[in-house]
């Protein structure tokens, strides 16, 4: 018999406790898999965010902390240049990151922090059941935007990466999605890619994952798979935004 | 579309009575953000506010949600905010600039289970303090707990009113259980409701300064835009709401905020009260607690003690007055309360050394179980 795929080492045993059809899961996969690939479980320090993916600690296998709501990029900028031999990242939601946390994420990146930062674009907040995100689309319904959500009162959605991209200092940004075996096997060569900048101590890294989230969205994962490329991929655009390792240097 | 407050007989969530108690105290914008378990306030509100006219506005956090009912607040709308403990936490700078702007308005507390993120789905009363003190600095300050669904809505109207009254964010602090209960709720028609309103100014313009007050210790408001070019600040100022850094004003201007709730407690303080005549002991809760303890006093009662039950609806300002009176016809107090003992050590300041205290703690996550209340009514009518 030949063993063609496991668990990652950089996962626990435990089941994930998200719900079915959640993108989580294959994103915490991805990012498993790629420290292990890159031998750098030993020395990672994660930072859980408050949201659905606030018992990330329970499946990464590495050392974990939890973040007050949005201040995930500034525990990381502490542990970071308190030990500069270790590796950081944080795994951040909508609410988490460009809500409550848009200060921190911004002066991390303005810093340029060498950490990477994960960040799960579902549309909506996920673990207190429903509300408006940042990044909801407009007309979309949610319970605290139960007529929709009406752009001419509440703003766009902001996109994170073209945010972040305004600024100089950030070394690597992309987003990718996780609607399709293609898009995923796309998604883990940008998490790659961050992680081995992040083994390097290049500079800030940035990877969004246009993910889904079925049960707030009220769809079931196939509908909810259907209804992010249906909806999210013309807004938030796939595609690297950044990459000043790359050849040609910046974009 | 419902285009006026409802009213009739509902069997409704404490949130969503909360909620309908600020609608019908006249609030007419929201400025908060969702945390459990206090988001069907938010939601209810975001559903409603619109249909009034009113708005609501989900913000990127705690801090601007409190800013946010401060500015609507003194543009002359009622306005509120609801939250639970790490919400409150980041509120604070706010609340404080709210308390020396003499801003009325309402914040909601559902308590979780604390601190830091703790019990985000699961009750307790750890931030009883943290209403009292929070803010950094002197100030009076009034807090309204909560039994039930009615009074959610209740107190929530109560809440409105004394904010208006004494011009001060005032907080209405229940628990996830009471927040998430579901119970009979009586609405009044609104014209059935005691409304009050902030008091506006009828000087003439030359005449008006912002913090001149009467013997009352509350100034009067002028309306946004009425050309009397009002101002305020969160530093120490004058009667004309400049800034004045003296020792002399500061004095006075601290010492106004206190004694503005401290001189009118006798109008804040509510209480519910039961057998307090020929008591032996006093159970003194709130809140959630005040029902779950109710088998305990039952217990104690077949066992022949005699027990009062004092419910603070109030619980700031503290009724210090009542608990000395008390003090001297008892033989203690016991407190049970879902943190390791806060409004206990209020009971016990005013209590000294007449009477014994006992607090029950519990952190939260679960109730009291009555064989520790009961023990401790009993430790206390026979302790020598
Ligand atoms: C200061 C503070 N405010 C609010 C909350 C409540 N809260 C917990 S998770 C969350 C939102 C999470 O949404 P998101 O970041 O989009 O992540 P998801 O759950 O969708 O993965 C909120 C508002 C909190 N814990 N702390
Ligand atoms: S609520 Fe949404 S984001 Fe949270 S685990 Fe379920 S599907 Fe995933």
């Amino acid at each position: 018999m030949q063993v063609i795929a496991t668990r990652p080492k950089s996962l626990t045993d435990l089941q994930f406790t998200y719900c079915p059809g959640c993108t989580h899961g294959i994103a915490h996969r991805l990012i498993a898999e790629a420290m292990d690939e890159l031998d750098m479980r030993n020395r990672m320090m994660g930072v859980a965010p408050v949201g659905c993916s606030v018992f990330a600690y329970k499946f990464f296998n590495c050392d974990m902390a939890e973040a007050a709501h949005g201040r995930a990029p500034a525990v990381a900028t502490g542990m970071k240049r308190a030990r500069p031999d270790m590796f950081v990242f944080t795994y951040q939601g909508d609410g988490d990151l460009v809500a409550i946390g848009t200060a921190e994420i911004v002066h991390a990146a303005n810093r340029g922090e060498k950490i990477s930062i994960f960040f799960i674009n579902n549309a909506i907040y996920g673990m207190t059941g429903g509300q408006m995100a940042p990044t909801t689309l407009p007309g979309m319904k949610t319970t605290t935007s139960p007529y929709g959500r009406d752009e001419k009162d509440i703003g766009y959605p902001i996109r994170a990466c073209e945010l972040l991209n305004s600024l100089v200092s950030p070394y690597f940004i992309e987003r990718v999605s996780l609607l399709s075996p293609q898009e995923i096997i796309k998604a883990k060569k940008a998490v790659l890619k961050a992680m081995q900048y992040n083994k390097e101590g290049r500079g800030f890294t940035f990877v969004e994952f246009v993910s889904t989230c079925p049960t707030n969205w009220g769809l079931d994962p196939l509908q909810a798979r259907e209804w992010a490329r249906e909806n999210m991929l013309p807004y938030y655009k796939i595609g690297n935004f950044r990459d000043k390792g790359a050849e040609g240097g910046e974009k | 579309m419902v285009k006026s407050s409802m009213h009739g007989v509902f069997f409704i969530q404490g949130d969503i009575a909360c909620a309908e108690g600020a609608i019908a105290a006249g609030c007419r914008f929201f400025g908060g953000y969702p945390i459990t378990p206090a988001s069907e306030i938010a939601e209810r509100l975001a559903l409603r506010l619109p249909q009034l006219d009113g708005v609501f506005v989900q913000f990127e956090d705690e801090i601007a949600s409190m800013a946010a009912i401060l500015g609507a607040s003194w543009a002359g709308v009622k306005s509120m905010t609801a939250t639970s403990g790490p919400g409150i936490s980041l509120m604070l700078e706010n609340i404080g600039l709210g308390m020396m702007m003499e801003a009325p308005c309402v914040i909601v507390n559902v308590q979780r289970g604390s601190p830091s993120t703790g019990l985000p789905t699961s009750w307790g009363q750890s931030d009883m303090m943290q209403a009292r003190w929070g803010s950094h600095g002197d100030y009076g300050s009034i807090s309204l707990c909560p039994k039930s669904p009615q009074e959610f809505f209740d107190l929530t109207v109560k809440a409105f009113n004394y904010s208006e009254k004494y011009r001060l964010p005032v907080f209405v602090l229940a628990d996830a259980i009471v927040g998430h209960m579901t119970e009979k709720v009586v609405i009044p028609p609104v014209d059935e409701l005691e409304i009050i309103d902030r008091k506006y100014t009828t000087r003439p313009l030359s005449e008006y300064l912002p913090y001149a007050c009467d013997k009352s210790l509350v100034p009067e408001f002028a309306k946004a835009g009425n050309g009397y070019r009002y101002h305020t600040t969160g530093l120490t100022h004058d009667e004309r709401g400049y800034p004045d850094m003296s020792e002399e004003c500061h004095i006075k201007l601290v010492n106004r905020l206190v004694d503005k709730i401290r001189k009118n407690a006798r109008d804040i303080i509510l209480t519910e009260e039961h057998d307090i005549d020929g008591a032996d002991v006093i159970l003194i809760s709130y809140g959630i607690t005040s029902r779950t303890v109710v088998p305990a006093i039952q217990k104690a009662r077949q066992k022949g003690i005699k027990v009062g039950y004092l419910r603070l609806i109030t619980v700031w300002p503290f009724p210090e007055e009542k608990i000395r009176n008390l003090a001297s016809r008892v033989a203690g107090f016991v407190i049970p309360e879902i943190n390791l003992g806060q409004v206990g050590l209020e009971v016990e300041r005013c209590a000294g050394s007449v009477a014994r205290t006992r607090i029950v703690p519990h952190p939260g996550g679960g109730i009291h179980r009555t064989g520790a209340v009961v023990k401790a009514i009993e430790e206390v009518a026979h302790a020598k």
